[in-house]
């Protein structure tokens, strides 16, 4: 049976995480970044990775990593997501790292984990585990990569790109420098989650893997970054019920607080419904995850069919109840909504995972 | 009774493209031309732009007009004119006022906003602060408005003030017509999530307002209110729409053209909209057949409301459709619209624009109440604010 609680280790991590984040991605900080020049905080980011270890939770303590396991990871993830903090660490720590390890890699591995760089999956944020080896990048027998992928997270700020390309004998996961590639920076909804469209011109690489194995490292690269990504969402729920429900206990209108119309108050006990039911999931599928076991596709289809769905709610909620004020720039909510409708696409949509699961379990459609 | 039919109008639109042929008339001045033969809004009296015919017979009127290749005035520009200002000037304006301003509101030379809402009263409009002094024959006006969607353009505002303190406060109010241009009136850009500016901060300081400004009675400000608001909520709601228009229209074009986006929950979930909207579309007819013959009802609200829903549904599923494109933005440089483009922009920004949908013009929360209380008859929730003076409120 699957732990679904926190740890007292978990707990005090989340704490330690959340006082930085308190600290250092305040509101107003981020949405200024948003608009600068550098709307990464990569100092910000070398102090999670680097001093606090966190770029290297999951990773074995042979490879430079804490030794922790993808629980841990996941709680980091929701501190991330509470804050909607502008660093690199899906892409790099989650489906780098996991893309890495799965591919056997002693090199890359120690460097990411240590903060020293960072990594991106060259695939787009859309894709879902069961998508498929993707075949816009391909590589010539000598490991020359041409080709090009769209959206993908992380990139413009990423030192080594990790791609999955058709090589001369199949499927093959190969490592190439950024500055190989012509990464360019991508306007998107999600103002603290950068993307980049990516394309390669013969590029130098590196094979790490391939065949079934770069298959395997890819797949389980982006299940562990939907499963995980769950747990982003549940942080983000969680701050916009917290706001939500704070915001209508001080706002009065007919002379009493808002939040004592009690058409407001059962939405916010559905919505907190919701979130004891995605949390729920999204430990679920870390715990399966830091586990390995034969559990995690169902889990992880469960928690990310769940997930996306009740953070994207809770942040609709937000702008919703916040009224006027949840419509403009100066107010948080637009990030969460922001990051909570993009994180609905990224690494497939519930419908995907609804669609994955049928399979799973054997509901097949009519 | 009206005994204006539909040849009659026919008949009068051919005159007036006779007299001023639209290939070679300038746009202004045929809008005028339109306005004086009555062809602007039909149901209007005659001298106001209309024949008072039937509010369905604009149809008629505008399909005529559109094969001729007549310019039209823009009317999402001029929104709140057209929807709100200009209904309540014709119930409550003296005539003088009638003459005055219903004309170049009709052509979109003067552009209209609406201050009514404030920092401390949204939905609760009637708790707003802004004060109004009587001076002889001008009235002294001190506050703030907020959210005012196009002040930076307007020419004039319909503005609701508080002239009585001491009085409950629904009785204390007085509704003026405010000239932008008047000294004390300061508008600041209120940027909005999708990265515009379209709605303003508004700031009245010891603006005087000549008394020959005010809509209705001193102290029945509400009342006067309502007939706005009862109007946005038409406005908003009970568009005249094709079947397939707009943003439906927008994503089953989308659907048609890309068939690699295409799975099967996401075709359930279109043509659940599909009917959606066409069931709206349908209601809406209705509405308007109701309201040719008489008042909007609380029923606008109704279509607001739905509205709203289907919007938001409509923009949610475009973006998940749009797969990778999804996650990407048009452009998020700091704009001061004149008008809200849904459909000359790209996926997510109807995204977030259509969010404002359920908050404009009255909450959808707000609306629900409206429909269970005057609609359906529930009961009301305890009030704590009818009997106690403005000033003592909690708030
Ligand atoms: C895009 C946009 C354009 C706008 N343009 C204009 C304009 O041109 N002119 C103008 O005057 N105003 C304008 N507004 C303001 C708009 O009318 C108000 O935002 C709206 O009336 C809600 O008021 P509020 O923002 O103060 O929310 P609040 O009244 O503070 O409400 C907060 C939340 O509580 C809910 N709530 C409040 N009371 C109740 C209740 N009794 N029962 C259940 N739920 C309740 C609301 O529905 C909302 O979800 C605009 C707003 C937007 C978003």
């Amino acid at each position: 049976m699957s732990d679904l609680l926190y740890s007292e280790v978990e707990e005090d991590l989340r704490a330690s995480v959340r006082d930085l984040l308190t600290d250092r991605a305040g509101f107003t900080s981020v949405l200024a970044r948003t608009e600068s020049a550098e709307p990464y905080d990569l100092k910000l980011w070398r102090t999670l990775a680097g001093d606090l270890g966190l770029a290297g939770l999951a990773v074995p303590e042979s490879l430079g990593g804490q030794g922790a396991s993808y629980r841990e990871v996941a709680v980091v993830l929701e501190e991330l997501g509470r804050s909607v903090a502008p660093v690199p660490f899906l892409g790099s720590a989650v489906l780098a790292t996991t893309a890495l390890l799965a591919a056997g890699d002693r090199e890359l591995v120690p460097r990411l984990a240590g903060g020293e760089l960072i990594g991106a999956l060259a695939v787009p944020l859309t894709s879902a585990p069961e998508s498929g080896f993707p075949d816009g990048v391909s590589a010539n027998t000598e490991g020359a990569l041409s080709g090009a992928v769209r959206a993908v997270v992380d990139a413009p700020v990423a030192d080594v790109l990790i791609v999955p390309a058709a090589g001369p004998d199949g499927a093959g996961l190969y490592a190439v420098e950024q500055t190989a590639a012509t990464v360019s920076d991508v306007v998107s909804l999600d103002l603290t989650r950068r993307l980049a469209d990516v394309s390669f011109d013969n590029a130098s690489s590196r094979l790490l893997a391939s065949g079934a194995e770069a298959e395997s490292a890819l797949r389980q690269a982006l299940r562990a970054g939907a499963g995980l990504l769950a747990s982003e969402q549940v942080g983000l729920a969680q701050r916009c019920l917290d706001e939500t429900v704070a915001y209508l206990k001080q706002r009065y209108q007919f002379g009493r607080p808002v939040g004592s119309f009690q058409a407001l108050k059962h939405r916010l006990a559905d919505l907190y419904l919701e979130l004891v039911s995605a949390r729920a999931t999204a430990r679920h599928a870390a715990d399966a995850l830091a586990t390995g076991d034969d559990e995690v596709p169902v889990a992880v289809a469960v928690a990310a069919a769940t997930c996306s769905a009740v953070a994207l709610h809770a942040a609709e909620e937000s702008v919703q109840l916040h009224g006027g004020i949840g419509m403009t720039w100066e107010h948080s909510a637009h990030l969460y909504l922001k990051r909570a409708k993009s994180d609905e696409l990224a690494l497939g949509t519930p419908g995907r995972h609804r669609a994955a699961l049928a399979g799973l379990v054997d509901l097949p459609p009519a | 009774m009206s005994t204006v039919t539909a040849d009659d109008l026919r008949a009068r639109v051919g005159e007036l493209l006779a007299a001023h042929p639209p290939a070679s008339t300038d746009r202004l001045e045929f809008l005028r031309a339109r306005f004086d033969a009555g062809l602007a809004w039909v149901h209007y009296p005659e001298g106001l732009g209309g024949l008072g015919a039937p509010r369905e017979l604009q149809n008629v009127v505008d399909a005529e007009l559109a094969k001729a290749g007549a310019p039209d005035n823009n009317p999402r520009r001029i929104g709140i004119g057209l929807g709100m200002a200009a209904p309540t000037i014709l119930r409550f304006g003296t005539d003088e006022q009638k003459h005055r301003y219903l004309r170049p509101l009709w052509t979109g030379e003067e552009v209209w906003c609406q201050l009514f809402s404030e920092p401390g009263a949204g939905s609760d409009l009637a708790a707003l602060g802004t004060r109004a002094v009587r001076d002889g024959d001008e009235w002294v006006v001190d506050g703030q408005k907020v959210w005012t969607s196009v002040a930076h353009i307007a020419r004039f505002g319909i503005l609701v003030t508080r002239t009585d303190p001491d009085v409950p406060k629904h009785q204390g109010m007085t509704y003026f017509i405010c000239d932008m241009t008047d000294p004390g009136v300061e508008v600041r850009p209120l940027r909005q999530l999708t990265g515009e500016a379209e709605f303003n901060e508004v700031f009245l300081s010891g603006v005087r307002i000549p008394d020959d400004n005010r809509l209705g009675a001193v102290g029945e400000g509400w009342k006067v209110a309502q007939t706005t608001l009862m109007n946005e909520r038409v406005a908003i709601g009970g568009n005249a729409m094709p079947r397939e228009g707009g943003l439906i229209g927008m994503v089953t074009r989308t659907w048609r053209e890309r068939p690699e986006l295409r799975t099967p929950e996401l075709h359930d979930r279109l043509l659940k909209l599909w009917v959606e909207a066409e069931a709206a579309r349908l209601a809406g007819q209705r509405l308007r057949q109701q309201l040719a013959v008489g008042a909007p009802g609380p029923e606008g609200s109704a279509m607001k409301l739905a509205f709203a829903k289907l919007q938001q549904a409509l923009t949610g599923l475009e973006v998940e459709l749009s797969g990778e494109d999804g996650l990407r933005y048009d452009d998020w440089t700091l704009r001061r619209p004149e008008k809200v483009d849904m459909l000359g922009r790209g996926p997510g920004y109807r995204y977030l624009r259509a969010k404002g949908n359920s908050i404009e013009g009255g909450t959808s929360e707000v609306l629900r109440n409206i429909i269970s209380e005057r609609v359906l008859g529930l009961p009301s929730e305890p009030r704590v604010d009818k009997d106690v003076a403005w000033k003592d409120l909690p708030r």
